[in-house]
This record gives C-alpha cells, sequence and structure tokens, in this order.
C-alpha cells in the first residue's frame, strides 16, 4: 500500500514537473502571435539577489515588503531595493529618452507587456540609472517617436486605466 | 504673536488623540532604552530608525534675505520640485513668509515648510494610512498608499503641504515623486539616515551661514538642544498644541 501511494506521488510529481517544463512552450509553439518575453541580460552583475526562478515570480513581493521597512520604518540598505534592481538591470534603449538615458523600463517592460500587468513603480520612480547628475527635473521626456513595442505598451496602459476607472 | 498655554480644551483634545493612536504607540517608544549622545550619525544596515531621536530645526530669522532663497535653491535641487509653469498649483515645499507688526512696523522674512509636529494632524486625518510619522519624528507621505485626497493638506495649519497636479518626470532616484499624491518637506530623510544633515542647512554651511541648525532635539548635548535651551526661541502657532520640530529664534 505504501508503495504504491509512493509510486503515485512520484508520478504525480513527475506530470507535474513535465507540465510546468512544457507550458511555456506550448504557449509560444500554438499559433500565438505574441513572442515569449526575452529580457536582456542585466547591465552589470552576474548574480542576482535571489535565484533568476524566484526573482521571476516573487520580485513584486519583495520589492513591496521592503518598501514598507524602508518608508515607514527607515530601515536603509536591504538588498531588495528598487535603486539596486535599476542600477543592475537598466539599459540603453530608443524607446526611452532617444536611447541617452539608461532605464529599466525596457527590462521590466518585456514581460510586463506579455502578462498585460501595469506597472505602477514609474509613476513615481525614476526608471533612469543615476549615472550622472540630472540638471531638471520638470522636462518632459520625450515621447516623440514610440517604437511598435512602446506603443504596444502605452495602449495597453490606457487600456487598463480605463478599464480601472470603471 | 503672543505665547499661550494650551487650553484645558487642546489637552482634551491632544488625550483622545493618544488614545485613538492607542497601545501599540506606547509598546514602541518604551523599549528603546539606550541613548546615543552623538546627533546625526549614519546608521547600520537593517537598523529601523530610533525612537529616541527627535530630528528639529532651528531657524534663525534675523540673517541676510538671500539665505532663504539659497535653501530654497538647494531643496529644489535637492528633491527635483519647482520648475513649473503653475505658480498657483505647482508644489511648493519650502516658501517665504514675511510678517510684520503693525504697531512698530518691524518686519521678519523666514521660510516656512513641514513644521514635523509631535502630533501631526495630518497624520490624524489620513483615510489611508499614507501621511505617517516616522519613530523619530519625521512626518512624511507614504506616496505607496496616497490616494490624493488632500485632506492632510486641509488639515495642515501651516499649509505645507502641496499636491502634485501634473505628471512628474526625471524624479531624483531617492525622492519619488508623481502625479496625484501629496508632498512636503522630507527634512531630507534620505541624507538623515545616512547620517549626513539637510540639503538647506549643508547649502547654508557651505555659504558660511547658520541661519537653519539641524539636530537630534531629545539629545541635551546636541547643538540644537543647546541652543534651543539658552535662547527664547518659539515655534509657529504654538497654541495649537501640535508641538512642532522646527524653532524659530527672532520672530
Amino acid at each position: 500500500m505504501r508503495l504504491v501511494t509512493r509510486i503515485f506521488s512520484i508520478a504525480l510529481v513527475g506530470f507535474t514537473l513535465a507540465m510546468a517544463h512544457s507550458a511555456p512552450a506550448s504557449a509560444a509553439e500554438d499559433g500565438s502571435k505574441v513572442p515569449m518575453p526575452s529580457p536582456s541580460k542585466a547591465f552589470k552583475g552576474e548574480q542576482c539577489v535571489e535565484p533568476v526562478e524566484t526573482m521571476r515570480r516573487d520580485h513584486m513581493l519583495y520589492l513591496k515588503h521592503q518598501r514598507d521597512d524602508t518608508l515607514r520604518d527607515g530601515i536603509r540598505g536591504e538588498k531588495y531595493g528598487l535603486n539596486e534592481c535599476i542600477d543592475c538591470h537598466a539599459t540603453k534603449s530608443p524607446d526611452v529618452a532617444g536611447g541617452e538615458l539608461r532605464t529599466i523600463e525596457p527590462f521590466c517592460g518585456e514581460c510586463h507587456a506579455y502578462a498585460a500587468v501595469k506597472i505602477d513603480c514609474f509613476e513615481c520612480h525614476t526608471g533612469a540609472a543615476d549615472d550622472k547628475p540630472k540638471q531638471s527635473s520638470s522636462l518632459p521626456i520625450d515621447h516623440g517617436e514610440l517604437s511598435d513595442k512602446a506603443m504596444l505598451m502605452s495602449m495597453m496602459e490606457n487600456y487598463l486605466d480605463k478599464g480601472a476607472t470603471k | 504673536m503672543t505665547d499661550r498655554s494650551p487650553t484645558e480644551e487642546q489637552n482634551v483634545d491632544l488625550a483622545r488623540r493618544r488614545l485613538l493612536a492607542g497601545a501599540a504607540a506606547a509598546v514602541a517608544v518604551a523599549p528603546g532604552v539606550m541613548l546615543v549622545a552623538t546627533g546625526a550619525s549614519a546608521r547600520p544596515k537593517g537598523v529601523a530608525a530610533d525612537a529616541n531621536k527627535r530630528w528639529g530645526m532651528l531657524i534663525d530669522t534675523r540673517t541676510e534675505l538671500s539665505d532663504w532663497d539659497t535653501a530654497i535653491d538647494a531643496c529644489k535641487t535637492e528633491q527635483g520640485w519647482g520648475g513649473g509653469n503653475n505658480p498657483a498649483t505647482d508644489p511648493q515645499w519650502i516658501r517665504k513668509v514675511a510678517i510684520r507688526n503693525k504697531s512698530t512696523g518691524a518686519q521678519a522674512t523666514f521660510p516656512v515648510m513641514c513644521q514635523h509636529c509631535e502630533n501631526p494632524p495630518c497624520v490624524d486625518v489620513c483615510p489611508t494610512g499614507a501621511s505617517m510619522q516616522r519613530v523619530d519624528g519625521i512626518v512624511l507621505v507614504d506616496k505607496h498608499i496616497c490616494i490624493g485626497c488632500r485632506y492632510c493638506m486641509m488639515a495642515c495649519p501651516y499649509s505645507a503641504r502641496s499636491f502634485v497636479h501634473e505628471p512628474v518626470h526625471n524624479q531624483r532616484p531617492h525622492m519619488p515623486r508623481g502625479m496625484g499624491t501629496v508632498e512636503s518637506c522630507t527634512m531630507c530623510v534620505h541624507r538623515v539616515d545616512k547620517g549626513q544633515q539637510p540639503a538647506c542647512v549643508e547649502a547654508l554651511q557651505a555659504k558660511g551661514s547658520n541661519a537653519i541648525m539641524f539636530g537630534d532635539l531629545n539629545d541635551p548635548k546636541s547643538e540644537i538642544s543647546r541652543a534651543v535651551s539658552a535662547h527664547v526661541t518659539r515655534r509657529i502657532r504654538e497654541d495649537l498644541g501640535v508641538q512642532p520640530s522646527v524653532h524659530y529664534q527672532g520672530i
């Protein structure tokens, strides 16, 4: 009886793993036109603060937990800071500020556009890496030429905004 | 202005507020027994703000008028506000206030910003808990949960808070700012946590002026505590009983 249970549970685990492994592949192969996200490698550093799989699933929980600790309790220098994300993952992109600034929006946007999950972080936080001192805070970023992906993201944001206001 | 002791009604009011704040606050304050004699020093990583500190400022109004422009410009540069085109609605973290005694003609100009009250009315009225006071007395807006109702702006006796009406770009990495939230002087909390002085104080010192002094009002050995105990200072609208952390000298 015990052996049967064990065999069954091993089979169940195996099946689950196989499903988990094949799920993203099937999403890309079933004729859907949205390509799988391929976020760029970190600008610097080889190792994130947690394993990549953990970060992909739980980054928002780490950020949300630490933001309260930092702002409300004054705990500084912990490892899940948004500025640290930006420091490593911000890249130059023609979509933002004409490719002059290193920003994290393209990195985040890759998966967030795919999952249609709006990010609120950069409504207030700057996504730009602090590479050089900025002169003025009131000049708007040039949104003149939007690429296809940026256009898709802004359309999606508009849609999500309208949905939220109903 | 005249100095009036808080009336009985105000005492009742404060007692009510404290009761509503609950026992949690009392528990949070009680365990910290260690008293650090130094003023501003960098906290190590992972250590929360010190409940035994009470950051404050002493503003000497008898200084040169240009000092206040220096302070305001330093604030704008540090925190990234200013530069808008709508003076009526643009955020304003510090402003110059001029007063004149009608009978004697004596005048004074001094900066007014968030007074970081010990009993902050903005925190009392906030419906979401976004308007908050750190244990070391610094009053902040948690913009993550601010819904932009502006109730705190109505409650503030000093009109120290601003609502951000327009989209903000190129924010400072340490100072997120966004449309639809309320903001005010943070006493440069990001600098204080690193053991530095607020930007306005540092800019004035670089200019050779001591018009604004910053430090720990709870530490009897700190420069500000000695100054406050040696000279007569006053706080704006002391009669309200909100116990501001910003002291003024010369008005």
